[in-house]
């Protein structure tokens, strides 16, 4: 197989190096390494990061393919840096058997842009009542982890304490789309002081923080694991940093808008900005991000929503929820975690490819980027300016936020096991 | 002036008052033997009806057919929120027609804005209600209404109603009434109450330039106007509050409490009553209670703000001249 010699690449943002990948694994770093032979990539000072990991993706195949298939959703995971994501399970058919998550994963094994693995619903059709075959998504050829019904909670508690009960047996994980449904009826945005002057239905904080509150203890009675998908809240970043002070085994993550956005953009009525769980208040996101940098929040996740333009080109209470995320998801924590100083490189590394890789147990992926491990990596022009355009994104749906907005930082190479995915800003 | 009317928060003081006056003039149209001014000839406007009000729409084709205008009902009830393409479908067709001015009503909040912002149409665009977001030509119409009753007709004319103390009782939380009336009354210098339970007060509310409160009876004897809001049956399965006849005696206006008002105080309502619940038929019927003529002022207010939308410079009401044109 081929060399390729990365050459003066700031490792996790240290000081410039040469990377040799040989073949699908690293085969050397250090300074000033020859040639040989290898295909070079001048990095010029660019970031070079382990390839990401999305913990919370939406493919929507099978079922909406008019969204986003397997296919252009590790494509533009590619784009994103990403060399694996997690495939949530609420498609259609839902993925609550060993034959879809098994179908799932063939598809992203022989698009090759990116490792697809697929999250098991937690209850048959995600209609919180009876657990879907667990053992069995686990033992097919998908070897599922992550279960998650996201899109809808988990809201009934013995259902809940059962499958955290259940999964144990073979080292599985809950995660949970915290979301407590009678207190989020007719849910538009935030519930607050822009809520209310809107006249938009709220979606209050505390029905995701009592959901976060009743799982952790259900977790720590049990003696489980649970995750907390897309956090949202100053208030659940308070329950978990209390949940982790008690030794209770809990992780959460923060998407990329939710570190940005504010409900003060809704005023737009522009449904781009519709997302579940909303956008919620500047004081939020400032908890978010600090909740990030000191590891109360283990890491980021885009909960990647492609939709169609005809779900988002209408009125706000008709349209669909879900931005996009995986091309943008690196510009945004470069802006809002590095360049706030909250965060280094090696900080960014843990956050978006070590812990995620670590909690959906992706082999291979989120390792050190030494000799002998997968080469798994992305290359980031952390000095690149740009105002953010849709129209090329891989994505097959366009419903980003930050359409026209300058963000930084650009990912130009993809590596997956050693096989370019993503030259020069370029899918391959 | 804008060029659509969207939100109460939109219009600065000096617009308000420019309707209210302009609303004037329109009224004394009503008064003459043909209630009709060649305004709007050749103009097109679509009633874009997504929710029923029948109160509402006659109101505005009233206004219309007053100022000459060409007018076209549309009503597409049933098809709003659950097909979203609807709206800019319907848009668009409009926008083939060549209309030059949108009322529209519909049942999600910020339509009307999508509608008047997203390039989907170029006429202007009239809120007539829109989800529990806004009404503001309602909030026009009730200060036209306090103006007249609190300030005087002429004497009125280019005042506001600084110091006036406004009373607004009932569902807030999902009232567009309230909340277009909370930001007219206040931009027009009036001091505004809301009176509410607790589970019908919107979280957030602390923002609104108005005060709070959960008690009637206290705020009674300081009203120069009390407003009743409607509040619909089905709020009490929805537990916000324990029975009907709880809410009637906390919250309902009776003979009883009008009599501790202010003697010149007035009681409003949007219409329609439910008599007995929140109000009773001893006030509903007493002269201090503007129903009707809030309605009469409705097609006042609504022909000011169409003339003024699309009127252009002419002046509103040329009193000299015979309208012989039509
Ligand atoms: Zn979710």
């Amino acid at each position: 197989m081929s060399k390729i010699l990365i050459r003066g690449a700031k490792v996790l943002g240290g000081e410039p190096q040469d990377v040799l990948i040989d073949g699908s694994v690293i085969a050397e770093v250090g300074v000033g390494l020859p040639a040989d032979g290898a295909e070079v990539v001048e990095a010029d000072g660019k970031v070079l990061l382990p390839g990401l990991v999305d913990l919370h993706t939406h493919l929507r195949e099978p079922g909406r393919e008019d969204s986003e298939t397997v296919l252009t959703g590790t494509r533009a995971a590619a784009s994103g840096g990403y060399t694996a994501v997690f495939a949530m399970a609420n498609t259609f058919p839902v993925a609550d058997t060993a034959g879809v998550v098994e179908q799932v994963y063939r598809l992203g094994q022989e698009h090759g842009y990116c490792d697809v693995q697929p999250i098991g619903a937690v209850t048959v059709g995600l209609e919180g009542r009876k657990l879907a075959e667990l053992g069995a998504m686990h033992e097919s050829a998908a070897g599922v982890t992550v279960f998650s019904d996201d899109g809808k909670c988990v809201d009934d508690a013995v259902i809940m304490r059962r499958a955290l009960e259940y999964v144990k047996a073979f080292g599985g994980v809950v995660a949970q789309h915290a979301q407590e449904p009678r207190l989020t009826e007719g849910a538009q945005m935030n519930e607050g002081v822009v809520s209310a002057e809107l006249g938009l239905g709220g979606w209050p904080a505390v029905a995701e923080e009592s959901i976060i509150a009743r799982d952790v203890l259900l977790a720590e009675h049990v003696g489980s694991r649970v995750h907390i998908c897309h956090l949202s809240t100053a208030g659940s970043v308070e329950i978990v940093r209390w949940a982790k002070s008690r030794g209770i085994d809990v992780t959460a993550e923060v998407t990329p808008h939710h570190l940005l956005l504010t409900d003060e953009l809704v005023r737009s009525y522009n449904p781009v900005y519709k997302v579940n769980p909303p956008l919620r208040t500047e004081r939020d996101v400032l908890a978010l991000r600090e909740a990030l940098a000191d590891g109360t929040i283990d890491i980021v996740a885009t909960d990647h929503a492609p939709h169609p333009h005809e779900d988002k080109d209408c009125e706000w209470a008709a349209a669909a929820m879900g931005m996009v995320g995986l091309e943008t998801a690196l510009s945004v924590v470069q802006e809002t975690m590095v360049e706030t100083g909250l965060l280094d490189w090696a900080g960014v590394a843990d956050r978006m490819s070590v812990k995620p890789a670590k909690i959906g147990q992706a082999a291979g992926h989120g390792r050190p980027v030494s000799a002998g491990e997968p080469a798994n990596l992305t290359l980031v022009d952390t000095a690149y300016r740009g105002s953010v355009d849709p129209a090329g994104f891989a994505s097959r749906s366009r419903n980003t936020p930050y359409e026209g907005r300058e963000l930084p930082g650009r990912v130009t190479h993809t590596w997956l096991r050693g096989k370019a995915t993503l030259v020069d800003g370029k899918l391959t | 002036m804008q060029r659509h009317l969207i939100s109460a928060a939109d219009l600065t003081r000096d617009d308000a008052v420019l309707i209210l006056d302009t609303a004037e003039e329109m009224a004394r149209v009503a008064d003459r033997p043909i209630k009709k001014l060649p305004t709007l000839r050749g103009r097109t406007i679509v009633n874009l009806f997504f929710e029923d009000s029948t109160r509402t729409r006659i109101s505005f084709e009233a206004a219309e057919k007053r100022l000459s205008a060409d007018v076209i009902n549309f009503t597409a009830k049933g098809s709003s929120v659950s097909k979203g393409e609807s709206l800019k479908d319907t848009a668009q067709t409009l926008e083939a027609m060549g209309v030059d001015a949108v009322v529209i009503r519909h049942g999600a909040s910020g339509a009307p804005y999508r509608l008047a912002t997203s390039g989907w149409i170029d006429a202007a665009v009239i809120n007539a209600g829109d989800g529990t977001h806004q009404h503001p030509t309602q909030a026009l119409l009730d200060a036209f209404t306090m103006r007249r009753r609190l300030v005087g007709r002429d004497a009125g004319l280019g005042q506001d109603l600084s110091g006036k103390r406004i009373t607004i009782v009932g569902d807030v939380l999902h009232s567009r009434v309230a909340r277009s009336n909370v930001d007219l009354l206040h931009t027009l210098g009036a001091e505004v109450t809301l009176v509410a339970p607790p589970t019908l007060v919107p979280v957030g509310v602390d923002a609104w330039p108005c005060g709070i409160s959960y008690d009637l009876d206290s705020t009674l004897a300081k009203s120069d106007a009390v407003m009743m809001l409607r509040v619909q049956r089905e709020r009490m399965n929805a537990a916000f509050f324990p029975t009907e006849r709880e809410y009637s005696r906390r919250y309902g206006l009776d003979g009883d409490r009008m009599a501790r008002m202010p003697e010149h105080a007035i009681v409003m309502h949007p219409g329609p009553m439910v008599r007995g619940m929140e109000i009773t038929a001893e006030v509903a019927d007493s002269d201090r209670c503007t129903v009707v003529e809030q309605v009469a002022n409705g097609v006042s207010i609504r022909m000011a703000v169409l003339y003024l939308l699309l009127g252009g410079n002419e002046p509103a009401v040329t009193h000299t001249r015979t309208i012989e044109e039509k």
